[in-house]
């Protein structure tokens, strides 16, 4: 029997990142005694990775903008696979998740006015991004973590004790939601199965809600942006728990990564570079966007440069240039380029900002760029062009929620916000609605896993010590491998090859069913994974535990793409290139094979094929006829 | 594409002691000192302890000390060495070591919490926030900090006097201090905090004698002495000398009665 600490909490957050600390802020804010789970140190979340910006319809730079703008934008971008209930409420309620993070100190950049100035970005109709130069998630964690500061500071006076009502636990990591299986109130949420990396012991946290915002997933893949966080545990958590995944096979590479040196491709180069004037070009010099620009987006682009190039000044006359279509319509015609062989040296394409700002003006608005591609690469970005190519970014698919309470579907008690949920960005997230999302629905799930715990007062679902010798025994797993054990680190670069080989960018049947393979033979031998010596801050065995967690999302994006025929934002078919209407209101469900098959190479994961609510009228209203006729499916426009 | 071998001394232990342990590592075109760290971890120490997260000189995780200088080892590229030199990797000396080059910086954290938060304005709702750019460019220059803590670790304040500890919040947070005390809308004078006397009282602004070491670390460029500390000792000496101030307060208090 495993001799764990345990703790009683009203809420715990599993992640520190963007959403999971505005979640944890509107959980205490309410009341509840919360406890967040921070993989890494507190501030270093995935979050500060974001640079352009933060989207929210606030018109300080034009004032025609509003949140049906933003709401048809979201839809647009997402191919109308979107969530609607999401993308409203996330278009509607994200000024004031801006606006409330200045009286929290955050300092955005201004406009003439004084005001929080905005930017352009890909699929934005008007100027929208709230900015702090290209280092925007910096600052929101930075806010949100000195808010929560300050929040224990409060405490502190009051009850002598920083952490009395709200407690970061730092490199800490959750594997494995647990869950009251009684009969009395029914399968529900009890708390979370955690280890602490610095000593490696174990520990419980007791809590009748659990709030997963543990982010994404690109660290299954091989060339990506993401950090060493990004191993897909909420959804894997949420899986196990008995909560299924929406969508999973949207992707979305972000079209401009570096590509060299070798050991900073994927590296992401912010949007903010096209969105601040920056071109595409190819290796003869052409500016190929404008031979790509697709059906559905046709009167909305510049069909020349000069008209492209006027927009930036004039943008009520002109309409903007393709380089900011939305970022699955620009990977994928990069891909294309550098597959005709028009491609850079180093097999990206090249963009362009020197010869469009002068050198101060880059450095003003780009220091983190003009840093990075200094730093790293030897190239300065104010006199010559970066190399860039596609890079494994975000997954739009996501534990299947709520759209009001970001409560996950099927277990009671468990909600998840941010990049972990499913639903809110469609098939394809634009740029600047991450940060939004996380503000607008770690807040929400905050909001609901309080009411949810205040709802249950006295009827606490109890942890079994059963549950917790079953996490203990799997945990413990790496340091008992027999002799020939896996190398972890080996499993992982082999997983991050076959996702990016066979189920990246651009995917083919044969190559999605032959990844289903490798992925079970992978399971095979991460079951004999093991690792050397002993508990203490360990990453061999951190990888181990997390290479579970890997694989089986892996399993889901792998199965879900195999399913949906067709291409539709982060979900390209070579073998069934267009977007279909009928496969518009079709969502693919990933399930958890239940129980959980004892052999490693059996499926884990079953497909379920549900249809996606109706758009409410006045939603759809918001849009012209003809638009419509290109996205919905034949019934749904007699509806 | 040119590969070579290159020699790495790298600390190894935990609290109870440890030593540098030689390896001879692979090395490719381009790559930086934590890539070589990693391939390590994967072909020959794969409990080596480190930390990191971006890979990208955003999140201030990787922090460690190269040939004795506080650095992260994501943005340290190998072509800034002689192949033929070998590299010593060592934890940040000022912070007690958990494992390996992993550091327990708790002490960042504790001084933090110590450091009053932004007071927001009373009277002026969200979105009515006013502020023009030149007045935030000040403390906007100081948020660009990733909290890497090497000026925490170079600063000779603390590096080898764990007794000023208590006393010394350490450059960063200094900082944060003249940061909020440089913020257009911060209102903590009216609401009867003052940032400048703080600084000088409850977190050792007075031990800092702008030897600029700070500054030179900072991977982010901050000129943290030039532009945070010396203007705060600056408001934090008029403050306390200056004889119109001593005038003033000598009047309100006399009209407060």
């Amino acid at each position: 029997m495993a001799q764990v600490d345990r703790q009683q909490w009203d809420v715990v957050v599993v992640g520190a990142g963007g959403a999971g600390l505005r979640a944890a802020i509107e959980a205490r804010e309410r009341g509840k005694r919360t406890a967040v789970i921070c993989k890494s140190l507190f501030g270093k979340a995935h979050t500060v990775m974001a640079e352009g910006g933060i989207a929210a319809s606030m018109g300080n730079v034009n004032e025609g903008d509003s949140w049906q703008v933003h709401f048809r934008d979201t839809m647009r971008g997402g191919k109308f696979l979107n969530q609607w209930r999401m993308a409203e409420l996330h278009a509607k309620e994200a000024p004031d998740r801006v606006w409330e993070l200045e009286t929290w100190g955050a300092l955005f950049d201004r406009t003439p006015d004084g005001r929080i100035s905005q930017r352009n970005f890909g699929g934005h109709e008007y100027p929208r991004l709230a900015h702090v130069g290209d280092r925007t998630g910096l600052e929101l964690i930075r806010t949100l973590q000195q808010k929560i500061v300050q929040l224990q500071q409060e405490d502190f006076k009051e009850c002598g004790d920083y952490e009395a009502r709200l407690k970061v636990f730092q490199e800490c990591t959750v594997t494995r939601v647990l869950k009251d299986r009684g009969t009395s109130g029914g399968e529900r949420v009890s708390g979370a199965f955690c280890y602490e990396r610095e000593s490696g012991r174990f520990f419980v946290l007791e809590a009748p809600a659990v709030v997963l915002a543990t982010g994404g997933i690109g660290k299954s893949f091989k060339t990506t942006s993401n950090s060493w966080e990004y191993t897909g545990d909420g959804h894997a958590l949420a899986l196990l728990a008995g909560a299924p995944l929406l969508n999973m096979e949207f992707v979305q590479f972000h079209p401009t990564g570096m590509v060299w040196p070798p050991s900073v491709k994927g590296i992401l180069v912010t949007e903010s570079v096209r969105g601040d004037g920056g071109v595409l070009r190819n290796s003869e010099g052409e500016r190929f966007m404008f031979d790509y620009v697709p059906d559905v987006f046709k009167e909305k682009y510049a069909e020349s440069e000069e008209e492209g190039d006027r927009w930036y000044e004039d943008p009520d006359h002109n309409r903007r240039p393709p380089e900011l279509l939305p970022r699955d319509e620009v990977a994928r015609a990069i891909n294309s380029e550098v597959k005709a062989g028009r491609g850079s040296p180093h097999g990206g394409v090249f963009l362009d900002v020197s010869t469009r700002m002068p050198a101060e003006r880059i450095k003003r608005r780009l220091p983190s760029m003009y840093h990075q591609f200094k730093e790293l690469a030897d190239v300065d970005i104010t006199a010559e062009p970066m190399e860039v190519g596609p890079t494994c970014h975000y997954v739009m698919g996501g534990i299947a929620v709520d759209s009001d309470t970001a409560a996950a579907v099927g277990v009671p008690g468990l909600f998840a916000a941010g990049e972990v949920a499913g639903g809110m960005h469609g098939s394809n997230r634009l740029g600047g609605n991450s940060l939004s999302d996380l503000l607008v629905f770690g807040r929400r799930a905050g909001l609901h896993a309080a009411e949810y715990a205040d709802g249950l007062a006295g009827a606490l679902p109890a942890v079994s010590q059963a549950e917790i010798d079953a996490a203990a025994t799997e945990a413990l797993a790496p340091f008992h491998a027999a002799d020939g054990a896996e190398n972890p680190y080996t499993l992982h670069q082999e997983l991050q090859t076959t996702m990016n080989d066979l189920v990246g960018i651009i995917r083919r049947e044969g190559e999605m069913a032959e990844a289903l393979e490798k992925l079970a033979g992978l399971r095979v031998r991460a079951a004999r994974a093991g690792v050397e010596g002993h508990r203490q801050f360990n990453p061999g065995w951190h990888l181990a535990l997390d290479l579970r967690n890997m694989l089986l999302v892996s399993e889901c994006v792998a199965r879900a793409a195999l399913e949906r025929t067709e291409s539709r934002g982060g979900h390209t078919r070579e073998d069934c290139p267009s977007m279909e209407r009928a496969w518009r209101p079709v969502n693919l469900l990933c399930r958890p094979v239940e129980p959980a098959p004892e052999d490693p190479a059996a499926d884990r994961i079953v497909l379920v094929r549900t249809r996606t609510e109706p758009v409410r009228p006045d939603l759809l209203a918001l849009f012209e006829k003809e638009e419509l006729a290109k996205y919905l499916a034949e019934e749904e426009l007699y509806e | 594409m040119s590969t070579y071998d290159a020699s790495f001394r790298i600390w190894r232990g935990d609290a109870e002691g440890g030593s540098l342990r030689d390896f001879t590592v692979e090395v490719h075109d381009g790559e930086v000192v934590l890539d070589i760290v990693h391939r390590l971890q994967a072909t020959q120490a794969s409990d080596l302890a480190v930390r990191w997260n971006c890979k990208a000189g955003k999140c201030g995780s990787c922090s460690a000390e190269i040939n004795g200088r506080p650095r992260l080892m994501c943005m340290t590229r190998m072509s800034t060495f002689e192949r033929s030199e070998t590299i010593t990797v060592t934890p940040l000396r000022a912070f007690p070591v958990v494992r390996d080059l992993v550091t327990d910086v708790s002490f960042n954290y504790e001084k933090a919490r110590e450091v009053p938060a932004f007071v927001p304005p009373q009277g002026v709702a969200p979105g009515a926030y006013r502020m023009q750019q030149v007045d935030v460019d000040r403390s906007q220059e100081f948020r660009k900090c990733i909290e890497c803590f090497l000026c925490q670790d170079t600063c000779h304040v603390v590096r080898d006097h764990e007794e000023n500890k208590t006393a010394f919040a350490g450059p960063r947070f200094l900082m944060r201090v003249a940061e909020l005390d440089m913020h257009p809308l911060d209102a903590a004078q009216e609401a009867g905090l003052d940032r400048k006397r703080t600084a000088q009282e409850e977190h050792g602004l007075g031990y800092c004698n702008i030897t600029k070491c700070c500054t030179e670390v900072c991977p982010e460029g901050i000129k943290i002495t030039d532009n945070a500390l010396i203007p705060l000792k600056e408001r934090a000496v008029d403050r306390t000398y200056d004889p119109l101030v001593w005038l003033g307060n000598k009047i309100r208090r006399r009209a407060d009665l």
